[in-house]
């Protein structure tokens, strides 16, 4: 059976005044129905950028998808219309970003954002969007509901701006939401609250996730599988026991080292990455993770791994297999 | 460990913003209770966290602390001298020993000024040392945070955010301060950045002798780097203990949702652990519940929670809490 989503070598760019900044770097993947893909990597790496690309929502110009399929239920949405586009955001792949705050209107109520998309994919009356909407706010945990329809997000907390979020992405039954951040502005009793209520929503809806996070601890309790990104290539691929118990790239080793574990005590150092992420205006042929590992060999500089499968299921893009220290 | 002499010691410290109506006729209508009576002992180089989620006053607690902002009631003792009670110069002199590193690097530094002189500020305001010795002590102190001297006459934005908070933390360190307030100085930093400055802080503090409150949400950063750990909930400190006490014996239902709460990145230990899920919202701290601050949401809280306010004591070994229910 075909993956519910399959993205082969996007490459996203962007045309700035200073040059060409290289986003997204020919990356691919999968992700089956109903399953949930982790996303990490730092500020620049490119994670939102690529999900941002398969959605078609990169301002152009200065942006430009270059290369690259995305092919949904296969359909190649890099590949669709503007209005063929417009009937799968939000109906089939819908979308929860990081902040709350901004991406709800502050001058309309919260029910009329809510029921906006059900009139709009699904021709609801406006009776009826509303009835759903009481029911989907109740559904992700919003006391007293049909009475909060009437707010406008102001009169929300945060933690309740994202909730009614993940209403509206929920509102039309989408077979992928993805969410892209959607808990690094909220405090950590609220990003348990809300990672809980994506995973019951999830069981019970049996829609595929793509969770985008720098934070590896939310991803260790959400994945099935996860996705680690450096200067906007996949550099590691794998199941999520396999990427925290067995990670085979010196960046994925290097976090995972560099992190302290509220559920352990340590007096030792924290192991440290040595200087920054790359300027992406420019990378150099090589690994782009080259001048910051401590296992980079001549070769590192010369030519970029490919993804490389090392169990089933596991890939890494290394010269350098870190178990032995040697050329793999 | 513990010294017995403290370095600093805050007593029932209360911060209070008032909430003014009116323009031409300004009459105060309400206040919001920031920072509502915490006590606490910080002892000579040891790191002290605090820790809360947003709104919780942990930012407050700093600045009043320093006398960003004065205190509406309560007292700040400073190496003996208590800071509530000074003014003006007095007050000026005694800023020279404590200091501030500030969160976000991108805010904290004056984009028109060259790194010397924002570095120096310091320097320059308490009239320490000539312009040369003032340009020797910045590149010194560059050197002190691993910054290239040369850099001296850039500018901020010609730096990463790591940079930057090492510019910032330079700026600190100016004075030759004993106490720093560090205010979330890392939750603006990329994961891989976080770790290069909570080292670099480590290696100040054993090279400098300094003494840290470092303000932080990041529980698992908090627990890597402080001696002992604060919780506060809506203006009140809820538990205080060794770090390890804290951690692995937290007593405060709080404490314990909270320390629940974080995620651990291991998938093994994530599928295993038990969450306490807090219901519901932190109250407006315009008008905080009466009795324990935390009982609208507490799963363990009874009768005597809503009515009164639990004392502020230690049950032992330094490790204090404030609870009905212990």
């Amino acid at each position: 059976m075909s993956p519910l989503l399959e993205v082969r070598d996007l490459t996203t760019r962007f045309y700035t005044l200073d040059g060409v900044v290289c986003a997204v770097n020919g990356i691919s993947y999968t992700l089956e129905e109903g399953e949930t893909l982790g996303i990490v990597g730092e500020s620049g790496c490119g994670k939102s950028v690529s999900v941002l690309s398969l959605m078609r929502l990169i301002p152009e110009p200065p942006g430009r998808i270059v290369a690259g399929e995305a092919l949904y239920r296969g359909r190649d949405l890099l590949r669709l219309s503007e209005e063929e586009m417009q009937q799968i955001r939000g109906r089939e792949i819908a979308m929860v970003f990081q902040d709350p705050m901004t991406s709800l209107n502050p001058v309309f109520t919260v029910g009329d954002q809510l029921t906006e998309p059900m009139r709009l994919h699904l021709g609801m009356s406006r009776k009826e969007a509303r009835e759903r909407a009481a029911e989907l706010l109740e559904m992700v945990g919003i006391p007293r509901a049909a009475e909060r329809l009437d707010d406008y997000p102001h009169q929300f907390s945060g933690g309740m701006r994202q909730r009614a979020m993940i209403a509206m992405a929920l509102s039309c039954s989408p077979s992928i939401l993805i969410a892209d951040e959607p808990t690094t502005a909220l405090d950590v009793t609220i990003q348990a609250q809300i990672v809980d209520l994506v995973k019951a929503l999830r069981d019970r809806l049996g829609m595929a996730v793509i969770w985008i996070t720098h934070d590896l601890g939310v991803i260790a309790g959400i994945a099935e599988r996860v996705i680690v990104m450096y200067a906007g290539f996949i550099v590691e691929e794998g199941p999520v026991g396999e990427i925290y118990g067995n990670p085979r790239h010196p960046y994925t080793l290097a976090l995972l080292a560099s992190l302290p574990r509220v559920d352990r005590t340590s007096n030792q150092r924290l192991a440290v990455i040595p200087g920054l992420p790359p300027d992406l205006l420019g990378l150099p042929p090589g690994c782009p993770f080259t001048p910051r590992c401590s296992y980079a060999r001549p070769e590192c500089r010369e030519k970029n791994p490919d993804l490389q499968p090392v169990h089933s299921g596991h890939r890494v893009a290394c010269w350098v297999d870190v178990t032995t220290g040697r050329l793999r | 460990m513990n010294d017995p002499e403290p370095l600093l010691q805050v007593r029932n410290l209360k911060k209070y913003f008032p909430i003014t109506r009116g323009i031409l006729i300004r009459r105060q209508v309400g206040a919001v209770y920031a920072v509502d009576g915490i006590s606490f002992d910080i002892y000579p180089g040891e790191t002290l966290g605090l820790v809360g989620e947003s709104g919780c006053g942990k930012t407050t607690a700093g600045r009043t602390i320093l006398q960003l902002y004065r205190p509406t009631a309560g007292q700040v003792i400073f190496d003996g001298v208590d800071l509530t009670a000074l003014r003006g110069e007095a007050l000026r002199r005694m800023r020279r020993r404590m200091q501030l590193i500030f969160q976000d690097p991108f805010a904290s530094l004056n984009p028109r000024m060259t790194i010397a002189r924002i570095i120096s500020e310091p320097l320059r305001a308490h009239h320490i040392g000539t312009p040369a010795e003032q340009v020797e002590r910045v590149q010194e102190l560059l050197r002190l945070v691993r910054l290239n001297p040369r850099f001296i006459n850039r500018y901020p934005h010609e730096f990463s955010g790591g940079q930057r908070q090492r510019i910032g933390i330079a700026r600190a360190l100016a004075s030759n301060p004993d106490f720093i307030v560090c205010d979330e100085p890392i939750s603006a930093l990329d994961v891989s950045i976080q770790a290069q400055i909570v080292n670099l802080l480590e290696d100040l503090q054993d090279q400098l002798g300094l003494t840290y409150l470092f303000i932080a949400h990041d529980l698992s950063m908090v627990r890597h780097i402080c001696d002992r750990v604060a919780v506060m909930y809506l203006g009140k400190l809820v538990e205080l203990a060794q770090k390890d006490e804290l951690y692995d014996h937290p007593i405060h239902p709080y404490t314990r949702a909270l320390l629940s709460a974080v995620p651990v990145p291991d998938p093994s230990v994530e599928r295993q652990r038990k969450r306490i899920v807090l219901e519901g919202d932190v109250p407006s701290p315009v008008d905080p519940p009466p009795g324990c601050r935390f009982h609208t949401r507490c799963p363990e809280a009874r009768s005597v929670c809503t009515e009164e306010e639990p004392a502020w004591r230690d049950i032992g070994g330094g490790h204090f809490v404030a609870c009905h229910a212990v």
